[in-house]
């Protein structure tokens, strides 16, 4: 029988290769490169939110020549990144309050139309916390405006900072502060939810896009993309939380590449509401896989196996695979 | 002090009639003060405005209790709502309205209270035949005009040009022209 | 230039000459029409280099605007009541980022029960946020205070409320004189922010403070508002000399000179006050006013010369500490630390009741023979309802509270069919 063989390269393109023609190479192996979050932030060891900020931030600079205001939501990236009266951050960044980032970010990009600079570009983030809960007001009405912010929402499906809580963005059956694992139905009730990406996409605007920490020049590829439109945009950014998921800290990488590879984080670009591009995953994994590293799963595997919920879990995953294509 | 009350329903140009009044006042060289009585807003619910004119600044800032003048641009407010209440005993009434008083059920009170200078003008009709809709205080400030003494045609007018674009303001003029020929006749055969 | 315009009008149309860079807008009754009036400047053309946003609720509003006037525009918004509670976060986050916006508010209480009529209920929500609050007497003064408003917020990089009473002010049409151009960019130039969001000087602001910082914070932000008290009476000393009139200042006295009753008040009924003041100056009573044009910071030193030689004063509130009483009160009573004087707290026009002139000479006379007893008075409170209400719930009455006593007011139908 034949059977098709799959070529994929990895190390060559592991992204702080120099080793490439320069138009090949990450932002991030550039010397030249903003360190727009500058290291002695506290983060976590192992954080996906302070990885993936770096690499967003940065990617989004070199795309504007460095014209670029950012607008931070509260949260874990504003918490750790600017413990007073140091800052990590070595570009112009405001932080105002936990719901209002992508109004703030309006009103920024507005000041600077005005003024005439044109050149000067604004992102707003946030976490998910701040973006799919008490930010969605002020995020639907930026999109509904059309203003021209990009918004990156780094979901860590919690509420981080205060100690981890539920959010609209924590997934079934995971266990956080407020949803505990106990009683009947432990962790996060199934049939809740929010899907912050496909709700950007029903705003009909110029972009969204998701993206993870697992595959990092996918992520700058997309921002960089972003930046060279104009309107609202917004991706969402997968990054696991060592912490508030219970993986550890140097799995961080390997947690966020089998949410991709199971299907249960997919990631995809649109435009105006229609999804122009997916990434096939290139060896599908079943989701016990990705969610035993993780111990706000673990009732799930003990003292039993919790057959129906990983099921349920399973026809997520097989549901994203089948409506975006994922799999050939 | 002269102090105006008008009357009416919601989206017959009350709150606009009082403003008119305070513009024309205003063009008169005379310091003018209009504001509405709200409730909450939806057509044809009771409605009133207040018209204060004076030749001095007007600090008084309180609905209008003792009305000089009435003008009352929807008689069927005539018995739901106390339109004469506090009106002062030498008030003029304007009344939007082509029916006598008997026929609007005020002959007692024409009679008990005689010493009130009361008017009707057909403001509707006149609204309809020359700016083609039923709003009717442009004729209705025409008339007070001719008959209270207190504002002149001209300022009236020229209250009318401010407010509406061209062919608009000359309609609502016309219309005020008439009305104020009739209501110059009225007054005339009720001093007679 | 002199126009009969209302007061709204009035308004935005001093909001124009000042330049505005970004105006942000959600609507809320009494204040829309100012914004409306903005709005359509802007898309006309009128008004150029500015930028109007339609916003999707208060809270985004003033979010906007913080964006904006930390990115160096000179922003402008306005609300009223409800919407500002909506956004009362911001409220204290523009104010402790030292973000010199100006925002009208249209005066308007607070519910349940909704209303929308006037009261000063909301300005006091907020009235200790970090704003300077000052309050306008007449449609001319609150056209001037927005004048004056953005030339005191960027001296200071603070935020300042303008309040005028909504439904009394915003939609009287009364005479103004509206400035020219020419005057108004003489005594307002153009906006020189002292921290901006700018990638060629790139800054952090919105950092966190501890415990070793939050104090020494919040002393400079009071002694910020400390500093108003000297600038606010210059910036209205300089408005004067170039525009001719006297407006807005920490408190304006009216024949208090030889006074032994004075009567406080902030905001339009002011003017029913005066009124009310010649009436019984004419039958001999010494009586005055004064009217508190700045709220924050309160005009304490200002305040006590002014009552200092009285032997009454009264206290009027379109506001209530409800479980206290008064809040123009209590500053009083600061401002008269230590002087002995018979003081009278009247709470009056809540939800719009009206304020008459008549009720007014009433009171005071009272006051004056030392005939209100309470230390709380409510002017023209119908007594006879609230015995009823609580007559009402003595024996167990089920139902809100408000609609039973519309019902007894005849306001709503017992039963419907």
């Amino acid at each position: 029988m034949n059977s098709p063989v799959k070529f994929y390269q990895t190390g060559t393109f592991t992204v702080g290769n120099r080793l490439l023609d320069a138009d090949l190479r990450s932002v991030q192996s550039a010397t030249t490169r903003t360190n727009s979050l500058n290291s002695g932030h506290r983060a976590c060891q192992g954080c996906g939110e302070a990885l993936g900020a770096r690499y967003a931030i940065d990617a989004a600079m070199r795309a504007t020549s460095s014209q670029l205001v950012a607008v931070n939501a509260t949260g874990c990236l504003e918490v750790f990144s600017t413990p007073y009266p140091e800052t990590s951050w070595q570009i112009a960044w405001i932080h105002s309050l936990f719901g209002n980032a992508a109004a703030v970010a309006s009103g920024v990009a507005a000041a600077m139309r005005v003024q005439g600079r044109h050149d000067v570009r604004v992102i707003a983030q946030g976490g998910d916390g701040g973006t799919t809960d008490i930010g969605f007001g002020c995020l639907s009405g930026m999109f509904e405006r059309n203003d021209d912010v990009l918004y990156i929402c780094y979901d860590n499906e919690a509420y981080m900072n205060t100690g981890v809580q539920r959010s609209s963005a924590t997934p079934p059956a995971a266990r956080t502060a407020t949803t505990p694992a106990v009683g009947p139905h432990p962790g996060n009730v199934a049939g809740t939810g929010k899907n912050v990406p496909l709700i950007a996409m029903a705003h009909g605007i110029p972009y969204v896009a998701t993206a993870s920490v697992a595959n990092l020049r996918d992520l700058e590829d997309k921002v960089t993309r972003a930046m060279g439109i104009h309107g609202a945009r917004y991706i969402h950014i997968h990054v696991p939380c060592p912490l508030g998921w219970g993986s550890a800290p140097a799995d961080t990488i390997k947690v966020a590449r089998l949410a991709v590879e199971s299907g249960l984080f997919p990631l995809f670009e649109a435009e105006y509401g229609e999804v122009t591009a997916a990434t096939k995953i290139r060896q599908r994994v079943p989701v016990d896989e990705y969610l035993e590293l993780q111990k706000r799963f673990a009732h799930l595997f003990a003292p039993q196996r919790d057959d129906a919920r990983l099921a349920a879990i399973q026809a997520t995953a097989d549901r994203n695979v089948a409506r975006f294509g994922l799999v050939d | 002090m002269f102090q105006v009350r008008i009357h009416g329903r919601g989206g017959q140009g009350v709150v606009s009639g009082a403003e008119m009044l305070s513009v024309a006042a205003f063009l008169e060289g005379r310091h003018a003060q209009a504001f509405p009585s709200f409730g909450s807003e939806r057509m044809g619910a009771p409605v009133m405005a207040f018209c204060r004119i004076d030749d001095r600044p007007i600090r008084l800032r309180e609905p209008v209790t003792e009305p000089d003048a009435l003008i009352v641009q929807d008689t069927t407010l005539l018995h739901q709502v106390d339109l004469f209440n506090g009106l002062k005993p030498d008030g003029c009434i304007l009344l939007n309205s082509t029916r006598s008083f008997e026929e609007l059920g005020l002959a007692e009170f024409a009679r008990d209270f005689h010493h009130y200078r009361m008017f009707t003008c057909p403001a509707s009709e006149l609204a309809m035949k020359h700016v083609g809709r039923p709003v009717p205080n442009v004729p209705l400030l025409a008339s007070f005009a001719a008959t209270s003494g207190i504002i002149r045609l001209e300022s009236v007018i020229a209250a009318i040009r401010d407010k509406f674009p061209e062919k608009v303001a000359e309609a609502n003029v016309r219309a005020a022209e008439e009305a104020y020929a009739i209501a110059r006749r009225q007054a005339e055969a009720q001093d007679a | 230039m002199l126009k009969q315009v209302e007061g709204s009008w009035a308004v935005a149309e001093a909001v124009a000459l000042c330049r505005p860079q970004v105006i942000c807008a959600y609507p809320i009754t009494p204040q829309t029409h100012i914004v409306e009036g903005l709005g359509e400047m802007v898309k006309s053309g009128a008004l150029g280099g500015c930028e109007f946003i339609n916003v999707e609720s208060e809270f985004a509003a003033l979010s906007v605007a913080i964006g904006s006037s930390a990115s160096g525009a000179r922003t402008y918004t306005a609300t009223s009541s409800q919407g500002l509670l909506f956004m009362a976060e911001a409220v204290y986050n523009a104010a402790g980022l030292g973000l010199p916006i100006v925002m009208t508010i249209g005066n308007r209480a607070i519910g349940a029960p909704i209303n929308i009529w006037n009261d000063h209920s909301d300005s006091m929500s907020m009235r200790d946020a970090g704003w300077i609050q000052l309050f306008a007497e007449t449609n001319q003064e609150a056209l001037d205070l927005h004048i004056q408003a953005f030339r005191l917020a960027e001296a200071l990089s603070c935020p300042v409320m303008v309040c005028m009473d909504g439904f009394i002010l915003t939609h009287a049409y009364e005479q103004v004189d509206v400035p020219s151009q020419a005057d108004v960019d003489a005594y307002l130039p153009p906006f020189a922010p002292r921290q901006v969001l700018d990638p060629a000087e790139p800054v952090t602001i919105g950092a966190m403070v501890g415990p070793e910082a939050f104090t020494e914070v919040k002393y400079l932000a009071h002694h910020k508002q400390l500093r108003a008290l000297e600038l606010i009476p210059q910036l209205a000393a300089e408005f004067q000399a170039r525009f001719g009139r006297a407006s807005g200042g920490l408190l304006r006295p009216y024949r208090t000179e030889d006074a032994e009753l004075v009567v406080v008040a902030l905001g339009s009924v002011n003017g029913t006050v005066q009124e009310a003041v010649d009436a019984l100056r004419a039958r001999g009573m010494r009586i005055g006013s004064v009217g508190i044009g700045s709220f924050r910071p309160f005009p304490l030193a200002a305040l006590r010369a002014v009552l200092m030689g009285a032997k009454r004063v009264v206290v009027l509130e379109k506001s209530l500490a409800v479980g206290l009483g008064g809040i123009l009160s209590d500053g009083v009573r600061k401002a008269l630390s230590g002087i002995a004087l018979q003081g009278h707290t009247v709470i009056c026009g809540l939800g719009g009741r009206a304020i008459t002139q008549k009720s007014l000479e009433g009171l005071f006379e009272a006051a004056a023979r030392d005939g209100l007893t309470d230390p709380v008075t409510f002017l023209d409170l119908n007594e006879a309802v609230v015995a009823r209400e609580l007559e009402r719930e003595r024996q167990g009455g089920r139902g809100p509270t408000a609609e039973s006593i519309l019902r007894q007011l005849g306001t709503v139908a017992s039963r419907i069919g």
